[in-house]
Parts: structure tokens; sequence; C-alpha cells
């Protein structure tokens, strides 16, 4: 400990955390694992999803953007908490059209691996089948909708050589859903297309015409449960 | 014949200017074609995306052609109560074209539109930027006909509202409806002398006594005033800014409306007093583009201010300088909360940012920026003229001063009053004539329904606050069809960012949706109290955080209406209609299943 430190506790457990540390990167400094899905390392936390919600002295808050206080008695891995987060995964799953069998990203999927980590059977939600289009008139990339959860990461991460913005959001509300500004993705590299797909927590954004090069029961999380790594300290 | 080539290169290469681009080009062209996103990408150094992400985010700017004249009919409940549907159906008639749709010679367009702040005097419409207020089936008729023969819509005003609305610059059919005028905002006042006086103060002073004065925010929040300003003062910063919240969304509020047109001075007066505690040299009104016919009625009132040395250069003779802007919204309710505001102020989508940092902190151009209520800042004005200790004696200890509320629905006494806080909501029901009531909702969609059994609560922060709507529901009313129209108000406005919001209250509506159908269980009405509440828990911001209150406060006044609908002891009760799906299914197989009695009985 070093004199800057913060003190604070999740569910009764001390923890320490670095000035300026968001809630959900001094969990994960301390071994505690609160699940994430719109955000990612290294980009701007935007809060979207609402899956790190936590608790602070009966307060709601996302743990991916809210920074830790001296003190603060996080409150993470409690039923009610738990079930909120289940509750959001399977609004996702129903929002939008999922059908994991068919999909590249099938055990390399955030979403599915949550809802895996969450025991998701079936959504306590009706299914709301969204008629949503996919775009493949990019040369390299090709952006299903059906499977897109609106996280925003493409839309901070992905930027042309002279910093405008390959992605965006149209329309809002329900209707919210992603563009690919067909110019700018022309112009992507193999290797900046490779790099979009892998910051896609889903399979939203694929790279064409490669596929299924790792087969299906050898991917990430068939391995090991999403957020295993962070519990057990080796990062994510 | 406008060009883009005209229009595009008169703004800044800037992003900033992103949303007045965007305003010149539908204004000119109804609507932003392929080519004029290309151009204006290219001119902000913007990618198309982006441009076409702030085109789609507003109700009034849109990619496809609306018409060469374009009616917004407002969808607000008490529109609906007023006859809307009467007069959509003459506008639809007599347009040749559905709500939604552009007429095939393409000279009228119908759009249904949030409540645009004319609850009073529904049905309203906004026509081509011209506010038509009372409308009836033979008058929508009349107008499109005008439109048709070419008679624009802003000559087919008439007969004028009154006060300012009479003006040369505002002409407007918009009437102010001020029932009761109170001490703090229609007291006699004398024009500059809040400026003058506070310019005598220290800053400090200034904060001090909008901090005695115990002044809360108006805009529904309530926060104190005099600690916001004090915040934003004490950050280190060469530049900080003053904005008015002047978005007015709240379906039922329209009180703003009538400051802003009667009152527009003492605003002012009030903006440039908060300019000068915290250290700020500009202010901003963020005036909702519903009242865009308005601003050049504003305009004029802020020239007359310079002339007199109330704002520009050493301000009554001090060495302060203060000005003002006016910055127009695009027509969506959640540029009404503050972060959303200043994005949208900033010229992008209008989403909410997250907090900390707060707008005190990181606000307009990420420097130091209070942000309050057209009213709120009006009401600082006078306490500085006043004093702390007159605005405290009004109210209640805890709700200090009056409160304008804005009063509609099925009373007959519909307008603004401006009263003492701790008024019992049947104390107003006699005011404005509303007896019989079957219920009122306090605070618009994102308030409380109050059922009669409540009508002794009091209009204060501590029980019903309230940003100042109050709609009254007659006894015939039927509360499923108001909480209906709400949570599609909630559905249609929500910014989509986060997921509880935007999927939550989808779902949360076609639960309702499913019990008011008869096809409920204990179990979906369970559901609807869980899931509100999770969503309220969850939500990234004020809108989600306040939007299943339609749904879970009719639960808490008036269980009996949902314990009626619902189908008790049945365990499930399938939401789809099980025979006629599969009809259908049968039907594209071109199949007859086999045993021809009712299949689930
Ligand atoms: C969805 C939403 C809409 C809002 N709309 C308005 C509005 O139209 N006018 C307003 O003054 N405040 C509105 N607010 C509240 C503002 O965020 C903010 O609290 C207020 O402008 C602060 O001013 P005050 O302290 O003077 O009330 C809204 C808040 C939310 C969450
Ligand atoms: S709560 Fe609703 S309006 Fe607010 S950020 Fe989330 S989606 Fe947008």
């Amino acid at each position: 400990m070093t004199e800057t430190d913060i003190r604070f506790t999740i569910d009764g457990q001390a923890c320490l955390a670095k000035p300026g540390q968001t809630i959900y990167e001094a969990a994960k400094a301390n071994g505690v694992y609160i699940p994430v899905l719109c955000h990612f390392d290294g980009l701007k936390p935007v809060g979207s999803c609402r899956i790190c919600t936590v608790r602070v002295a009966g307060r709601y808050m996302a743990a991916c953007t809210q920074p830790v206080t001296e003190g603060m008695a996080v409150e993470n891995a409690v039923p009610d908490l738990e079930d909120m987060r289940k509750a959001l995964i399977e609004m996702l799953f129903v929002e939008g059209n999922h059908f994991c069998p068919s999909c590249e990203k099938s055990g390399n999927c955030e979403l599915q691996a949550l809802a895996y980590r969450y025991q998701v059977m079936v959504p306590r939600f009706p299914y709301l089948w969204p008629v949503r289009t996919v775009d493949a008139g990019t040369p390299l990339i090709m952006l299903d909708r059906n499977r897109c959860i609106q996280c925003l990461r493409c839309v901070r991460g992905v930027r042309a050589k002279d910093g405008r913005k390959v992605f965006a959001m149209v329309e809002r509300g329900a209707h919210l859903t992603v563009e690919v500004d067909r110019k700018l993705a022309a112009r992507l590299s193999e290797e900046e297309a490779r790099e979009a797909m892998d910051l896609c927590p889903v399979g939203a954004i694929l790279r064409k015409e490669t596929g299924f090069a790792v087969p299906i029961g050898k991917r990430k999380y068939d391995h090991a449960p999403i957020g295993s790594a962070v519990e057990k300290g080796t990062g994510r | 014949m406008a060009q883009l080539k005209d229009i595009v290169p008169k703004h800044p290469k800037d992003p900033a200017a992103l949303l007045d681009v965007v305003r010149d080009v539908q204004a000119a062209f109804g609507h932003v074609s392929e080519a004029a996103i290309g151009r204006i990408a290219e001119h902000l150094g913007l990618s198309e995306a982006e441009v076409r992400g702030a085109v789609t985010f507003y109700h009034f700017f849109s990619l496809a052609p609306r018409g060469a004249s374009t009616v917004y009919l407002n969808d607000s409940i008490t529109s609906r109560m007023k006859g809307r549907t009467a007069v959509a159906r003459a506008f639809e008639e007599e347009a040749g074209c559905r709500f939604g749709e552009v007429s095939a010679d393409g000279a009228i367009g119908l759009f249904p539109t949030s409540c645009i702040g004319m609850n009073d005097q529904e049905p309203s419409a906004i026509v081509d930027g011209v506010v038509f207020t009372s409308l009836t089936p033979d008058r929508a008729r009349a107008i499109v006909r005008g439109l048709r023969s070419g008679t624009p819509a802003r000559e087919q005003v008439g007969p004028l509202g009154d006060g300012a609305n009479q003006s040369d610059l505002v002409r407007a059919m918009v009437v102010n409806n001020i029932r009761e005028r109170g001490p703090v905002l229609f007291g006699a006042h004398e024009r500059g002398a809040a400026v003058r006086k506070a310019v005598a103060m220290a800053p400090d002073q200034v904060i001090e006594e909008i901090k005695k004065a115990g002044l809360l925010g108006r805009g529904g929040a309530g926060f104190p005033t005099g600690l916001k300003w004090e915040f934003c003062r004490r950050e280190k910063s060469p530049r900080r800014f003053v904005v008015c919240n002047g978005d007015e969304g709240e379906p039922g509020t329209f009180k703003d409306r009538v400051i802003l047109t009667e009152l527009a001075p003492l605003l002012f007066e009030g903006m440039t007093v908060a300019g000068y505690a915290i250290g700020a040299e500009r202010g901003i009104l963020y005036l909702r583009s519903e009242y865009a016919y308005l601003r050049d009625h504003l305009e004029s009132v802020l020239a007359g201010f310079r002339q007199d040395g109330l704002l520009g250069r050493h301000i009554a003779g001090k060495d302060f300088d203060f000005d003002i802007v006016i910055k127009s919204g695009a027509g969506a309710y959640i540029c009404g909360e503050e972060s959303a505001l200043l994005e949208s102020a900033e010229g992008k989508r209008g989403e909410p940012r997250d907090r900390p940092p707060f707008p005190v902190q990181k606000g307009y151009l990420d420097e130091p920026t209070t942000v309050n209520n057209v009213e709120t800042l009006a009401a600082a004005a006078r306490i500085i003229v006043e004093g702390a200790a007159w605005f405290k004696a009004m109210g209640t200890p805890q709700s200090a001063g009056t409160k304008l509320l804005s009063v509609s629905g099925d009373c007959e006494r519909p307008g603004v009053y401006e009263v003492a806080y701790g008024l019992t909501v049947a104390d107003l029901l006699e005011k404005a004539g509303g007896a019989g009531a079957k219920a009122v909702q306090v605070g618009g969609p994102s308030g409380t329904c109050v059922p009669p059994a409540g009508f002794g609560r009091r209009i204060c922060f501590s029980d019903l606050a309230t940003g100042g709507s109050i709609i009254v529901f007659g006894p015939d009313r039927d509360i499923f069809e108001i909480v209906e129209n709400f949570m599609d108000f909630f559905v249609e406005e929500s910014c989509g960012w986060c997921v509880p919001c935007r999927a939550g209250n989808v779902l949360l509506k076609k639960t309702f949706e499913k019990i008011v159908k008869g096809k409920g269980t204990e179990a979906d009405l369970r559901d609807l109290e869980t899931w509100g509440q999770m969503i309220k828990c969850t939500s990234r911001c004020g809108l989600g955080q306040t939007s299943p209150n339609p749904i879970l406060t009719t639960l808490k006044g008036f269980p009996e209406l949902y314990e009626a609908r619902i189908r008790k002891g049945e365990a499930f009760v399938p939401a789809i209609d099980l025979e006629a799906a599969i009809r259908v299914g049968c039907a594209a197989a071109n199949r007859q299943p086999e045993c021809k009695e009712s299949l689930y009985d």
C-alpha cells in the first residue's frame, strides 16, 4: 500500500485502488470479477450495456464509468444485482437475432460467454424478432446488425487515418443501429479489418472470406468461462 | 432554388457546426439528401456515417423528403383528449396520405410529434415551423388546401394570441393563459434592476443570497441552485459558461413557453446574474425547436439589452463582460437532460454523458458550466432584487418560493398558475376547475399518476415534486390509454444508448399490453413491477430511471384496474393467439391441419 492508495471494499472484501481508477479497473486489479460487455480495456468507457451495475450506499452505478472513492462499500456479486445482470443479458438476446450455432463468433462471443456464466436457459422476456439488415458493401468486413448489441466499441475504436470514425450510431431508441462508413471502410487494411472484428464482442463485425479457422469447441470461452482469468488473477 | 454549394460553405469548417448546417439544409430542401451528407461530411471533416447519425437522431431532421410542406401534429395524451383523432383524420383525408407519409404529389408530409408545449390549447400542430393551436377538422382541411394553393403557413395564422404573441416578431396563435400571477415571476420588476444590483455585490455574495433563499432547481431534479453556482465558480478554469435549459420537453409542461414569451427580460437578467456569480462571459439559451417561433422576439430582447448596457462589455458600468447566444434543438426530449443538452449544443447527437464529471466540472466544451431551467434563472433574478428572506418566506420550509405550474387536460381553466409551494392537488383542481377528476398526473409521464385518495398530497419537493406539468384526467378517461401513450413517448424518446431503457421499455410495454388485452396472469403483473424497478435501477440517465413510472405509479394508485384485467389462477396465458399463428403457418406452407376442431381447448 502506498500513500495515495484508496481503500474500499467489494462485498466486504478489503481492496485497494489507485487514484482515478474506476470500480471495474480496481476490482480487476484486486482479483474480483465484475462482468462487462460494452467495456474494452483501452477504450473510453461508455456505460451502455449496464451489466457492470453495482450498488454503493443504495445507489446503482456502472462500475466501468464510476471512479473509486475512499471508503466506498461496493456491492457486486449479490443475488439481486446478479439477477439484474442476467436480465440485461436476456434483454440483449431478445432484442436482436442471435442464432449461436450458425455464428462465426460462437465460442469467442462475449455475450454468449456471459449467458453461459449466468446460466441463461430461456429468456424471461418475449422475443422481439426485429427486422435488421446486413451490410456487406465494404471490401473486407461484413456488418451483421442482427447480432449487434450497440456497445459502441467499434464506434470508439475504429478510426480512419485522419481520425474520422469508420462506424457511427444512427437513429435512436429501439431503432438505434450501427452504420459503417462505406468510403472509409473501403480503405481499411487487412490488419485493421481483423482488429475491428476482434473489437466486436459479438458476431456483428466479421472479416469477409475467412471463417471457422479455429473449430468450434476449441475457442476462447470453450476452454475457460468468461471472468475466470480475472478471478485467477491472470488478467482478462 | 437554394443550392448545397451556397449553404454548406457558409458554415465554419468545424464539427461543432454540424447541427447548424443540417438545420439549414433541412429547411432548404425538406430533407438531407445523400449528396448533402457527403458534402457536409467533407466540409466538417467528419465521416458520412457520423453525419447520418446526427441527422437521424433528431425528429425534425430526415434523410427522406418530408414534403414541400410538413405538418407535425402533437401526439400528447392531452391532444388526444381534445380531439386529435378527428383532426388527424381530416389532415389525412385532405392531404391524401397517412401520418408518417408524404402525399403522392410531394406537397404535404404528415408526421406525429411528441408534446410541443401547447397542452393548454390542443390539438396543436407545427406546420412549416408555424404553430397552429386549438385545431378542428375544418381548420386542418383549410390549412392543407391553403398550402396546396400556395398560401404559406405563416399567412394562414389567426386569430393571434394575447400579449407578446401579437407582436410583429412573434405573430402566433398561441395564447398565454396566465391564470394566476404570483409575486416571484409576475411581481412588478424594474428592467435591469437585478443585473445592476448583482454587479454591485461581490460574486460570492450573490451566490450566498441564492443559497440563503433556498432556491431549488425548477427543471425537475431540484438541485440547490446556489450550491451549483458555487461548485462551478470553484472550478479552476479561465472559461465558464451559463446555460439556460429551454428544452421544456416533458409532456404537459408549457410554463417556460410563457416565461420566454412574456418574461424574457427577467430570464436574461437571471442568466447574467448567474454569469456574474460564477465568472462566465458567455451564456447560451438552448431553445427547443418547437419554440423557434419565439426566436426573433428573444433576439430582439437581447439586442435591447445590449443597447442598454445590460449585456456586452462593462455591464452596468462594471468590469464585467457577458453576452448570450441562442442555440436551437431539433426535436428530442432527451436534449432536456442537461448533459445531453450540452452534447447537442456542441453540434452532436443528444446523448447523455456519464457523470462524473458533472457539468459544473466539465460542461460545454468541457469547461465548467451551470445548467439551469428557465424558471430557476428568472426566480434567481427576482431573489437578487427582493432578497433571500422575502423568497424564503413563501412556500414551505424545504420548498421555498413559488412554482409556475402548467395545468391542462380535463379542467375548465387550463393554463399557467404561479402558486406557493405546498399547495394540495385538491386546491389546484379547485382553482383550475377540475372537479370530479379521476386522476391527476403530476410531473408529466416521468412523474406520478395521483388517484383521488392522493388529492390531499402537496406539490413540493418533499412530496409531489414536479417540473411543472399537471394533467387532469376526468371521470371517463381510460387510465390504460394514458399509460400506453406515456410508454410510447418513452420508447420513442429514449436515446437508445443503454440496454435497460432501450430494450427494457419495449418489453415492459409488451407485457403491459398483454395484460390490457386480457391475456395477463398474476405472474405478468409481478413482472411489470420487477422489470420496472430493474429499468429504474440500471438505466444510465434520468429518462430511463423514470420511464417505468407510468406503469409503476398506476399499479400503485389503481391496482384494482390491473387486477380486473388479469386471468386469476391461470399459470400461463400466451401473448400470441396460437391458433391464428398456426393458420398463418399453414397458409404459408399451403397445408391444412388434420384435426379440424380447436387445438388448444
Ligand atoms: C429526460 C430528461 C429531460 C429533462 N428535460 C428538462 C427540460 O426540458 N427542462 C429543464 O429545465 N430540465 C430538464 N431536465 C432536468 C435537467 O437535466 C437539469 O436537471 C435541469 O436543467 C437543471 O436545472 P435546474 O437545477 O434549474 O432545475 C430533464 C432531465 C431529464 C432526465
Ligand atoms: S436511460 Fe435511456 S435516454 Fe438515458 S442514456 Fe440510457 S437509453 Fe439513453
